[in-house]
């Protein structure tokens, strides 16, 4: 009964039935972990341990701790925030964007890239908190009635956006995951016996699969894509307004906001291929997330990259015509002067040039090519952050305040921390969830799969 | 026997012929009790007669809560509870306050939806394992569910008509009342 489409490549190969996907994908849930995976949450929790240990210290001594200096006041701790929420959007567009678009390629990996975006906003988080320096304080943050008088936060603050930014989209999301999960794990119920019953059982809230329960999921998750859509955009908008209202030169730019979106795209996308191409051979899902996932998603890194090239160039031409000798200066700074240069040319080959191989077809469809270019491009997508932070602030308008940022053993820790922490949950997600979105593949696999040889 | 609800539950293979079932027993008049699907099969619920969900009349109605309740923080605080001067900025500068409203409008929205969701489908984690006809419904079988007593047609003649709708099991269940 299964049709394959004359113009569009099969999304699901090797002939896979409904059943063949339910115990596909319960397999590595019902299983024993391979010994892979026990060696990759060892080395995670190893990671996890030094990068808690520098966090600990930062939290406890000060962000002393850190590098920064007289004018170098926000440096690797706002580079690494920015950086892990642009990671994160790629999960929220994968699955809402996509959705909406009605993209069926999008079912194998939406789970799991939103995995990542949830993941990556609590690294984000833990920067934001980090670098309060006192972090039992962070509910300082928040609109609060408090002792102090009527004393409120500053809503014309884009810091005090972020909050509620970040917090809402790190709650869309995780809802978002959840109620996708939920006729999985009912799935997986059906399949276990004793303790795990009972926990998938809680897990799944008593999901049925009528007809009815199936209307209101579709109404929900459709509602949910198109609130989620414009929270991503709003998102890292918010975020590059922490620099683009201020007055530093190199940050004080209109170009902002769309320029950060399509670089927070760009990375995600890129850490989404790192995470599928490992997790597909890991857990043998080679038949699921295929070339042709790999290709489409190769095919947003070379736009989103091209797009975010055209910022760089847009944010030089401006500097230059736009006649302010500040802004000219701290531009032709950061390429050509003697402090970051190695920072500016890192995040043109890595972001620029590189992700241009991706208009070549061999490339894009080349399993070690795009691993490679996926790993090169969240590097670059990570100097780009540190360039627009650090060289913008290192020389600012008085040249007696010019400093030098280099990171301290504490600014590496505690990037270390994320890592850990990142993939350590990741790990434990792709353990005991199902890492592919059943459901979905289902109902895709009829149109969309590789015609079934033995029928 | 045991008091309580006879069903007569036709077991399918595939989505197009539970379509073409749930088409051709509908206009033989039998009232089907529910159907269960491992996916969500489109146009199975126009098929079956149930009215298009009011969940998104649910969201609206949370996120204009949410942009009414952000507005009166955001103006009510900083406009007239302890109004400062920032940097010479009106007290109420309304395209200030759109991201916290936008965020607001959002997360009400989405939570408030959810919630709703989860209670009138009797979604919750604790207190009950879900009652179902047949377990392979979550893995790759799809099901009919026709309550006997609220049919005119009895059971042989319910099965035959299951079998020819291209039914691959017809199974009866007698459900005690709770």
């Amino acid at each position: 009964m299964q049709v394959t489409s004359p113009v569009r490549p099969p999304l699901v190969t090797g002939g896979k039935t409904v059943s063949d996907v339910t115990q596909d994908i319960s397999r590595h849930v019902e299983n024993k972990p391979t010994k892979l995976w026990i060696m990759a949450f060892t080395l995670s929790l190893i990671t996890l341990g030094y990068g808690s240990y520098c966090l600990w210290m930062t939290w406890w001594k000060g962000i002393g701790m850190w590098g920064l200096n007289k004018t170098v006041g926000w440096a690797w701790d706002i580079t690494n925030f920015v950086w892990w929420v642009g990671i994160g959007h790629a999960g929220t567009l994968i699955s809402a964007i996509l959705l909406l678009f009605r993209q069926k390629w999008r079912t194998s990996i939406n789970r799991a890239a939103e995995a990542m975006t949830i993941f990556a906003v609590i690294c984000a988080a833990s920067f934001i908190v980090a670098h309060m320096g006192r972090p039992w304080l962070a509910y300082w943050a928040l609109p609060l009635p408090n002792a102090f008088g009527s004393l409120w936060v500053n809503f014309n603050s884009p810091l005090v956006w972020d909050v509620f930014a970040i917090s809402t989209y790190f709650t869309v999301s995780l809802v978002f995951w959840y109620i996708g999960l939920v006729p999985d794990f009912a799935t997986i119920r059906e399949r276990a016996t004793g303790v795990r019953r009972i926990v998938y059982g809680a897990l799944s809230l008593g999901w049925d699969g009528s007809a009815k329960a199936w209307q209101r999921y579709e109404a929900v998750s459709l509602v949910l894509a198109g609130c989620s859509t414009p929270l991503v955009l709003s998102v890292h908008t918010i975020v590059s307004m922490d620099f683009a209202t201020s007055v530093i030169p190199g940050w004080h730019a209109t170009i902002f906001p769309p320029y950060f979106v399509a670089g927070a795209i760009f990375s995600g996308f890129a850490m989404v291929l790192t995470l599928m191409l490992i997790t597909r051979v890991v857990f043998r899902l080679e038949d699921y997330i295929t070339v042709e996932h790999m290709e489409s998603m190769n095919k947003i890194i070379v736009l989103t990259g091209s797009i975010v090239g055209i910022a760089y160039l847009s944010e030089f031409f401006i500097a230059w015509y736009s006649h302010v000798p500040y802004e000219s200066y701290t531009f032709i700074n950061r390429a050509f002067g003697d402090d970051y240069w190695w920072a500016y040319w890192s995040m043109m080959t890595c972001n620029v040039i590189s992700p241009q191989l991706f208009w070549f077809r061999t490339v894009r469809r080349s399993i070690a090519w795009t691993f490679l270019l996926s790993i090169v491009v969240n590097i670059g997508m990570w100097f780009e952050r540190f360039v627009i932070i650090a060289t913008s602030l290192s020389r600012d308008f008085i040249p007696s305040s010019w400093a030098y940022f280099s990171p301290t053993l504490y600014d590496i820790g505690d990037y270390l921390f994320t890592f850990g922490l990142f993939f350590t949950l990741f790990l434990l997600f792709a353990k005991f969830f199902p890492v592919v979105n059943m459901a979905e593949v289902k109902a895709i696999i009829k149109s969309s799969s590789a015609k079934k040889d033995t029928k | 026997m045991s008091k309580g609800t006879n069903y007569i539950i036709g077991v399918f293979n595939d989505e197009d012929v539970l379509m073409d079932a749930v088409g051709t027993l509908r206009s033989s008049g039998v009232k089907i009790q529910e159907a269960y699907t491992p996916f969500p099969v489109h146009g199975l619920d126009d098929a079956l007669g149930y009215k298009p969900s009011n969940l998104p009349i649910a969201a609206f109605l949370f996120g204009l809560t949410g942009t009414i309740c952000a507005l009166l923080l955001t103006i009510g605080t900083m406009g007239y509870d302890w109004p400062m001067d920032i940097g010479g900025k009106p007290y109420i500068p309304l395209p200030h306050f759109i991201p916290v409203t936008f965020e607001l409008t959002i997360l009400l929205a989405s939570l408030g939806m959810v919630a709703t969701f989860l209670v009138i489908s009797n979604l919750k984690p604790w207190g009950h394992d879900p009652f179902m006809f047949d377990g392979r419904s979550t893995d790759d079988k799809f099901l009919l569910v026709i309550d006997l007593d609220k049919n005119k047609m009895d059971k042989d003649a319910l099965t035959n008509l299951f079998k020819q709708t291209g039914a691959s099991e017809v199974n009866s269940k007698i459900v005690e009342n709770h």
